[in-house]
């Protein structure tokens, strides 16, 4: 007996990733740094010189990713379908634009034009201590964090699931979007924050900044994708995707769902909200449109493309779409819509477990064949 | 109610060993008081929906290791039971007890499986994306919060737990499989084998052998008197060369709309008339 059970293993319970696996995330995540150093170390014009505009592009489809990957853990793992994970990247990068607003400034205590219109002498308690670089990340963290959880405790608490559950989503996102556009909201309505000048003291436009900024993306999609992978590696993650199956099964073998979802629903509104803060830096802005239904639809689109359930799919869906789009958007503009819709459908009807799962299945014919 | 016998139950395993406590430790080990031999008692049960009485008045008890078989035409109200037992189904009046003191009517699903009913239900309801073994691994006794769940590690006796329990359903072959790939009656074991990594006091089978073929009913058979005495189990069941098979001379009940209508021995219930009337007889 004792043999037998040495060897016996859950399927999904070795290592956080295989040799092979690991070897491929330290690849491509070295190549993807040496990027800003092309940018860095060569005069334009060089062969072997990148822009500074691709160097933006790709940091942005990093944050866009960690979102993806964060949409991924709920919907993937626990199925549970989120159409308002835009509100939690929003959240974040307002967070972090709060920050920004006033490090620019020559004084912290100086108000943003905005506010200046509306006749606010000082900033409203809310913004307290928001000059502070890590009060404003720990907001970063926490009110993403917060809502989710509120949210969601009354929600699972009362077996909302399915469709309902991702309507809801939607109109909460639609609300804080209503919210944030007005002006008396207090963070400068449907012109949001932007003409942001420095952080930490670096000046934000320069390449070097930059490039910072960059690096701290893909540390932390990165860093991200191994606590996902912990989280889904582990006991907990299988019950998560026991939810997904057979939630009142689970039930009877005495898990209370609620806490498991919760935990997860929770931990991904905080990745995603860390998302938007390294978004908006480099992106130099952040408007209530961020909190529009489109971009929470589109983020589901990136999971499913890439493939729900893998963790790495999300990442690749991510940079796929937002390639496209970058590319639509220039060459053809008026049909990327219809675009992006004739792949959600084509990926629904020919590759439901996406991008990924299609070369999980090659990579299987061949080693049948061979 | 529910709160102060959960807590006496992990007080009292954290002061196993340290001596004190003496006779009164040993009582409520299991958290569950069947110092009067029953370990469960429902009570006038009643459940009304929209009018329709699925259960009347129903009493029942089953006492502490007994093999109990409950029979009864369609509608009789044999699952509606179940699901008032497992906390699904609230009682519209009545009461039930696990042991002396547990009120299930008060409880939900996932208390009173911690407490320690396990349910297999009528279909085989297993996590078909997991496998044979993780399967196993998810119904295994612990505890089932979200923070130990986390941190979950399987110990080398947690590892030969399931390996047993993989033998007995003779299921070590495919302990790797996804369980959705399993034949039907090979997923009923595993439904099976699930309740009893719970290490359930009670076991409620609803109907364990539906669709299966013959030697896996046999062999179901089997497995249920294995577990006679270990557990105390409730079997509901319509074959019945299946419930003459397990029932040997213990009691088996006959619902009929929603209240009991004959206990005794399989003879005696089978020469009953009111039950040849309803059920046997036709």
């Amino acid at each position: 007996m004792n043999s037998l059970s040495n060897n016996l293993q859950p399927r999904s319970m070795g290592p956080l990733f295989s040799a092979k696996a690991w070897t491929a995330i330290i690849l491509v995540t070295a190549v993807f740094a040496c990027l800003p150093i092309l940018n860095l170390s060569f005069a334009p014009g060089h062969t072997l010189h990148i822009s500074a505009y691709t160097i933006g592009l790709i940091g942005k489809f990093t944050c866009y990713a960690m979102a993806a990957l964060a949409l991924d853990l709920v919907w993937g793992y626990a199925g549970i379908l989120s159409l308002g994970h835009g509100l939690f990247f929003a959240l974040g990068g307002y967070g972090m634009g709060m920050y920004l607003m006033r490090a620019g400034k020559s004084s912290p205590d100086i108000v943003p034009d905005f506010m200046t219109f509306l006749s606010w002498k000082a900033y409203p308690w809310f913004w307290s201590f928001t000059e502070h670089f890590w009060y404003a990340m720990l907001l970063v963290l926490l009110v993403p964090g917060l809502l989710a959880f509120i949210f969601g405790y009354f929600a699972f608490r009362s077996r909302i699931k399915g469709v309902y559950f991702s309507i809801i989503t939607q109109a909460l996102t639609f609300a804080a979007m209503l919210l944030f556009f007005r002006n008396e909201t207090g963070f400068g309505g449907n012109n949001g924050f932007t003409d942001f000048k420095r952080i930490l003291g670096f000046d934000i436009t320069s390449p070097q900044t930059r490039a910072a900024l960059y690096w701290l993306s893909l540390g932390a999609l990165l860093a991200a994708l191994i606590l996902g992978r912990a989280i889904t590696q582990s006991k907990l993650g299988r019950v998560l995707t026991a939810i997904r199956d057979a939630e009142s099964r689970l039930r009877f073998l005495g898990y209370e769902p609620l806490g498991f979802k919760l935990f997860v629903w929770t931990v991904s509104a905080m990745i995603c909200g860390v998302a938007g803060a390294l978004y908006v830096p480099q992106v130099g802005i952040i408007n209530p449109g961020e909190m529009s239904t489109e971009n929470s639809i589109e983020m589901v689109i990136w999971v499913a493309t890439g493939g729900r359930g893998t963790l790495i799919g999300p990442i690749v869906g991510a940079g796929v779409i937002n390639g496209l789009k970058t590319w639509f958007t220039s060459a053809l503009p008026e049909f990327w819509l219809y675009a992006l819709g004739l792949i959600f459908v084509l990926v629904t009807l020919f590759l439901p477990q996406g991008i990924v799962g299609l070369i999980r299945r090659l990579g299987r014919r061949e080693k049948a064949l061979s | 109610m529910m709160n102060t016998n959960l807590h006496t139950r992990k007080d009292q395993s954290t002061a196993e060993g340290a001596g004190g406590q003496a006779s009164y430790g040993r009582f409520k080990q299991s958290g569950v008081d069947t110092t009067h031999g029953a370990i469960l008692y429902l009570e006038s049960i009643s459940v009304i929906f929209d009018g329709f009485k699925a259960l009347n008045d129903l009493s029942l008890d089953i006492g502490v290791g007994e093999l109990r078989c409950i029979i009864g035409p369609n509608g009789a109200g044999k699952t509606t039971m179940m699901d008032v037992i497992t906390g699904k189904t609230k009682p519209t009046s009545g009461s039930a007890y696990f042991g002396q003191s547990i009120d299930l009517t008060k409880m939900h699903e996932a208390q009173i499986a911690d407490v320690g009913i396990g349910r297999k239900f009528q279909r085989p309801t297993v996590f078909e994306q997991h496998t044979v073994f993780e399967n196993l691994e998810l119904a295994m006794k612990m505890n089932k919060r979200v923070r130990p769940t986390l941190f979950a590690r399987l110990t080398g006796t947690q590892k030969d737990k399931i390996a047993e329990t993989l033998e007995l359903l003779r299921l070590t072959q495919e302990y790797q499989r996804p369980a959705g790939l399993l034949s039907h009656g090979q997923k009923q074991w595993l439904e099976i084998g699930m309740l009893l990594m719970q290490e359930p006091l009670l076991l409620l089978l609803d109907e364990p052998v539906a669709g299966m073929t013959d030697a896996e009913t046999e062999r179901t058979g089997e497995l249920l008197n294995d577990l006679r005495g270990k557990h105390s189990l409730m079997v509901v069941e319509h074959d019945m060369d299946f419930v003459n098979q397990i029932a040997q001379d213990g009691k088996v009940t006959v619902l009929c709309e929603g209240s009991v209508l004959a206990e005794g021995t399989m003879a005696q219930v089978q020469n009953d008339e009111r039950v040849i009337e309803v059920y046997l007889g036709r």
